[in-house]
């Protein structure tokens, strides 16, 4: 146990060092996550329908967007100079490498909804400063959920062609229950009503990371041997 | 008997089920009073709809077995039970807006059953496009066999959400017959109505696997 | 040590089915080193594949003192992170293998020295040449001192001097071992001048089958050319297979 944690420490560290170095990928996500929210202000009606009701969906429907650029990366980059077959032929576990690839995911989307949130409160004037701590909790209930099975999936179509298209459109189901869950609680927070009306979703939120995190660590073996 | 003949006589075995249940809904089965003749697809649309969830979850366990078997019958048999599933789910997704559009008077409702058969559509798709892009038989049985699972398991999360969002959500009344409160006469036809699915499920599925069988050979 | 036994394997189905892999089982032991010989399409690289564990035999199996902690495989490509430099790669794969933080450095150093890259080791793997690249690959396989080296074409964009080098650095590791036994190699080229150097068994290998596996012998290079002439060419009527 403790060696596959270390030896998922290395995988996620490589990656995070070489994310920061070339930025690319980090910068896209960050810039579309901007465009996203900037999109959405043109596309409503602020007389019509109070800014408050839309907030939730708009900040999820931005964070999940932006997470999905970024997972494609995961393991794109293992397949320059197939550096992946040599992770395989080392003695690196494939829960280690799973693991490993999902932290570097979830720092990548957390540094993105770092960047988001406070765009979205100027952009939008939600006062989310009373709520930040609950809201900040859900944030990291949803996105541990579908980035979980999003790395699973980036796995799973990262020799197919259209890689990125494929991914989003077999993700597109998973990030259903964990984005009604997020949206229902962030607009009950936004709402100032108390965390105790959001139980119900905040369960399932739970439910599906530990479904699905050990879900997609145990199968995630049968996407990457030959 | 080859297994397409078996397939194919199943079939219409089913197909002939259906005609008596039309038979039956129409001639035979009372008018149902608040919602009119537009009830009648109701006998079409949920056993459909059953069935459509159905075969998604012996999708994922014949995913399970793979993986720890490797028997190729198991994907065969997979990748038949997903296509008989997404036809299942377009005949839902039509068939409840047709039902919709007299009774609730909008082709499309956000209604539990609907929105959760569209997910389950999605997830179909999802899963055959992936057995598209795989070339090679062994990979593409895992991969399917491993986005099966994972389908199987995100069933219940489907219902689950689309349950507390209805529940916690103050929700027009809406009129909707639910199986156990039905006439005597209607949940005989209904019931009729759901052998003739399972009849056609079966049968479309040997078929297809039956095609499959001759594919590889 | 390192044995296969009666691995099999082939690809596809069909009519299209290609047999990498029949039937081929040897053994092994220190300081002995296999050349095989084969041309294009004849299965070395999936054998090797198979050996490093990469892919699963249809039939057969590979045992290796040491298990997979003990091979090092140099294959086609790098394996190299392009944005990391040679030395960050290093110590990446030297974690992996589960290396104590403290040794890294020296052993990374080390190995650097040894291929000649000791000035190069802080330049990023996208700023180097073919060559280059290719024994920064030799030194990651390296790092973690394995006693089984799996090399799959190695001298592929070496000059003359660097396949001289590497020629020398390899009857080194062989004879030398961790444990003073030394190490077993086993090496795959279509090139019959390349790898008769420094070989102890020879193996000629076509659609997949070791149509020819003996000890060296006396035998010099133009001897082994001719007979890998005889056993590969004359049957198939050609240099290519599958
Ligand atoms: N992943 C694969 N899918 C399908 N066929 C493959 C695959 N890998 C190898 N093959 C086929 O298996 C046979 C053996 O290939 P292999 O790469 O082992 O040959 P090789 O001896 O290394 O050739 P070369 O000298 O060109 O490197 C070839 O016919 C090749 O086309
Ligand atoms: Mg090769």
């Amino acid at each position: 146990m403790g060696e596959v944690l270390a030896q998922a420490w290395a995988v996620a560290r490589k990656d995070l060092v070489l994310e920061f170095r070339t930025r690319t990928a980090l910068v896209s996500a960050v810039v579309f996550a901007a465009l996203v929210l900037t999109v959405f202000n043109f596309g409503r009606d602020p007389t019509a329908v109070p800014t408050i009701d839309l907030a939730p969906t708009i900040l999820w429907v931005t964070f999940t967007f932006a997470a999905m650029l970024a997972m494609n990366r995961a393991f794109q980059l293992e397949l320059e100079n197939q550096a992946l077959e040599g992770l395989l032929a080392s003695p690196l576990s494939r829960t280690g490498l799973y693991w490993g690839k999902l932290v570097a995911n979830l720092v990548f989307v957390a540094v993105v909804e770092a960047v988001g949130l406070p765009l979205f409160v100027l952009f939008f004037d939600v006062p989310v400063g009373r709520v930040l701590a609950p809201l900040v909790g859900v944030i990291a209930l949803a996105t541990l959920g579908f980035v979980a099975v999003g790395t699973l999936f980036s796995a799973l179509v990262m020799r197919t062609r259209f890689a990125e298209l494929l991914l989003v459109v077999i993700l597109l189901p998973f990030l259903v229950p964990p984005l009604i869950g997020a949206v229902q609680v962030t607009a009950r927070l936004f709402g100032g009503r108390p965390l105790s009306e959001s139980v119900g979703y905040l369960k399932l939120l739970a439910a599906y990371d530990i479904v699905f995190v050990s879900l997609a660590s145990f199968l995630f073996r049968f996407t990457v041997d030959e | 008997m080859s297994l397409a003949h078996k397939g194919r006589w199943i079939t219409m075995v089913g197909l002939v089920c259906l005609a008596g249940v039309y038979v039956r809904a129409l001639a035979f089965t009372p008018v149902e009073r608040l919602q009119g003749p537009a009830q009648k697809i109701f006998y079409l649309h949920v056993p459909a709809a059953l069935w459509t969830e159905a075969a998604m979850i012996l999708v994922g366990l014949a995913g399970i077995f793979y993986l720890f078997l490797k028997d190729p019958r198991l994907d065969r048999f997979a990748a038949a039970s997903a296509e008989v599933g997404t036809v299942f789910a377009i005949i839902v997704l039509t068939t409840g807006p047709i039902w919709g559009k007299p009774i609730w008077g909008t082709w499309w409702t956000w209604d539990a059953r609907l929105t959760s058969t569209l997910f389950l559509f999605f997830l179909y798709v999802g899963y055959l496009l992936v057995r598209g892009a795989v070339r090679d038989p062994g990979v593409r049985a895992r991969y399917a066999a491993v986005l099966g699972i994972c389908g199987l398991c995100l069933v219940p999360f489907i219902h689950l959400s689309v349950f507390l969002f209805r529940t916690l959500h103050p929700q027009p009344i809406i009129v909707k017959p639910s199986a156990p409160s039905l006439p005597g006469s209607m949940l005989a036809t209904w019931l009729f109505s759901l052998v003739a699915f399972s009849l056609l499920y079966v049968g479309f599925v040997t078929q297809r696997y039956a095609v499959g069988d001759t594919d590889h050979a | 040590m390192l044995s296969a036994e009666g691995l099999r394997h082939t690809f596809g189905e069909g009519r299209g089915q290609v047999v990498a892999l029949d039937d081929v089982s040897f053994t092994l032991t220190s300081g002995q080193t296999l050349a095989i010989f084969g041309p294009n399409g004849a299965g070395k690289t999936t054998l090797l594949k198979v050996l490093a564990g990469l892919i699963r035999p249809q039939a057969g199996s590979v045992r290796i003192a040491g298990g997979r902690r003990a091979i090092g495989w140099i294959g086609h490509e790098t394996h190299l992170y392009e944005h990391l430099t040679v030395r960050e790669n290093l110590l990446f794969w030297a974690s992996l293998y589960g290396m104590p933080a403290p040794r890294r450095g020296p052993r990374a150093a080390e190995v650097l020295g040894r291929l000649g890259l000791g000035d190069r080791a802080d330049r990023p793997v996208w700023s180097l040449s073919r060559g280059l690249a290719q024994r920064a690959s030799i030194a990651k396989a390296l790092i973690h001192d394995p006693s089984v080296l799996l090399l799959d074409e190695p001298f592929t964009g070496l000059d003359l001097a660097a396949a001289a080098e590497l020629r020398v650095l390899l009857g080194e590791l062989r004879g030398r071992g961790a444990g003073g036994g030394g190490r077993v190699l086993v090496l795959a080229t279509h090139n019959v001048d390349e790898g008769v150097e420094l070989a102890t068994d020879v193996a000629f290998q076509r659609r997949g089958r070791f149509v020819h596996l003996a000890p060296l012998g006396g035998r010099g290079p133009s001897e082994i050319a001719e007979a890998y002439r005889r056993a590969v060419e004359q049957r198939t009527g050609g240099v290519t297979d599958g």
